[in-house]
């Protein structure tokens, strides 16, 4: 199975099962990580936030104009911030690792 | 005192999708609406959220975007006569004697009726707040997440911060009447009207405000006097720029807010009802919608509605004990033709 790793709030990674297909938000969503995701993956708010680990930043696809548009209103918003309803996990994302962003 | 309050049959907290298209079934059925919103328009989510994005999975509508289906509804609304109390919050709900509901709003609006309706989605709209622990303190004296009246900001050196619209327009709305003036956004690029972009730029120019690219990393300042505000830059440097108001545009969030305290069996923020009428623990208050909780429950418009109409059949009783409910169809019956104005 793929690995998603995701650093919580409080610093601990928890090692989740990438599930093909489904979004890095969902997967953090149904392992019931806090992570909010108000407007559900449509690309409408900014609660799904994540700071990607710089070694794998190159690997993604880059944020498209939505998306940037989007993290406008995150706060603290970094050079490895994405959406994590805008990534789609893939096999070529095992072992990606990413933080949750401050909660806002 | 008692002629400023509103009697109705149904008062409908939030008024999205759900809480729209519960007028409908109540309005078939002889009961009249009071909605009662945070936001500003009508719509909730679809207003807010989402517009201009699409939505396929309405049944019969193949396709349309968040606006177009609350113009929908509210075209199939228009012969009741809902009646909206907007940019208001519900805050305190009561039962009275007689075991009718009296919910009062932030701005002072009484309402009362058998039934009220909580469609409130996730919760009611509120700004998003800077996440800086020094932030609380100056709230309300030198930090705002609104503008209530433009006056109050006369002569007050002014940080702007954030890159929509509401951002964008106050910018250039204080900016005359201002002493000093700064925006400041993550980029260099914006997602506010191009028209305001460029109106901003040139006051830029002119050397009549100031745009610093970064973000807010820190308040100074004396009590609850704001006097400095620390920029960090995408580059990693800090930039101090000095100011004693300071208004954050960072979009809205959504939060359950006071219909937690109103005594209603919650799960995870969530309200538990019984999936016969969509009643709550408390007799006569209903939740239909994303708000509602029930096993099995899939946050869809199209539950939502679902519930509307059962949820109706029950209300009905509270509005009208002494009458009986026939079931009808539109298609078929000329006295609910006649509620909807075509027959």
């Amino acid at each position: 199975m793929p690995k998603l790793f995701v650093t919580d709030r409080e610093g601990e990674e928890h090692e989740l099962e990438g599930t093909l297909g489904w979004s890095v938000m969902e997967i953090i969503r149904e392992n019931d990580l806090p992570i909010e995701a108000a407007c559900g993956g449509c690309c409408a708010c900014a609660t799904c936030h994540v700071y990607v680990d710089p070694a794998w930043l190159d690997r993604l696809e880059p944020p498209n104009a939505d998306e940037s548009m989007m993290l406008d209103e995150a706060f603290e918003v970094r050079d490895n911030s994405r959406l994590s309803c805008q990534i789609k996990f893939t096999d070529a994302l095992d072992g990606l690792k990413v933080t949750l962003a401050p909660e806002f | 005192m008692s002629e400023d309050v509103i009697r109705t049959d149904m008062i409908i907290i939030g008024a999205g999708p759900c809480g729209l298209f519960a007028v409908f079934e109540a309005g078939l059925l002889g009961m009249k609406c009071h909605l009662v919103d945070n936001l500003d328009k009508i719509g909730g989510q679809c207003a807010e959220l989402y517009p201009d994005k699409p939505i396929y999975d309405i049944p019969a509508v193949p396709r349309c975007t968040g606006q177009e289906l609350v113009d929908r509804l509210m075209e199939q609304i228009r012969p009741f006569e809902p009646a909206f109390h907007l940019k208001e919050q519900a805050s305190d709900l009561r039962r009275l004697e007689d075991g009718r509901w009296r919910l009062e709003t932030d701005a002072g609006t009484v309402l009362e009726a058998p039934v009220v309706v909580i469609a409130a989605g996730a919760g009611s709209f509120v700004p998003r707040r800077l996440p800086l622990p020094e932030a609380e303190r100056f709230e309300g004296t030198s930090l705002f997440y609104a503008v209530r009246k433009m006056d109050q900001f006369r002569g007050r050196n002014i940080l702007i911060a954030g890159g929509g619209d509401s951002a964008l327009d106050w910018v250039l709305n204080l900016q005359p009447i201002a002493a000093g003036m700064t925006l400041v956004h993550r980029r260099d690029e914006f997602r506010a009207a191009p028209d305001s972009v460029e109106k901003m730029r040139r006051l830029v120019a002119e050397g009549r405000m100031r745009l610093v690219i970064g973000q807010i990393s820190a308040l100074d300042g004396e009590g609850d006097r704001i006097r400095s505000v620390t920029i960090k830059g995408t580059d990693g440097t800090s930039t101090l720029v000095p100011c004693d108001t300071v208004l954050a545009f960072y979009g809205l969030k959504m939060e359950l807010g006071p219909i937690a305290g109103w005594g209603l069996n919650l799960d995870r923020n969530l309200i538990a009802v019984d999936t016969a009428a969509f009643e709550t623990n408390q007799p006569g208050i209903f939740a239909i919608g994303d708000i509602c909780t029930y096993p099995g429950k899939l946050k869809l418009i199209l539950s939502g509605f679902h519930e509307a109409a059962l949820m109706c059949q029950k209300a009905f009783k509270y509005c009208f004990p002494e009458q009986k409910l026939i079931f009808r169809y539109t298609t078929s019956s000329t006295d609910l033709q006649k509620k909807l104005g075509v027959a």
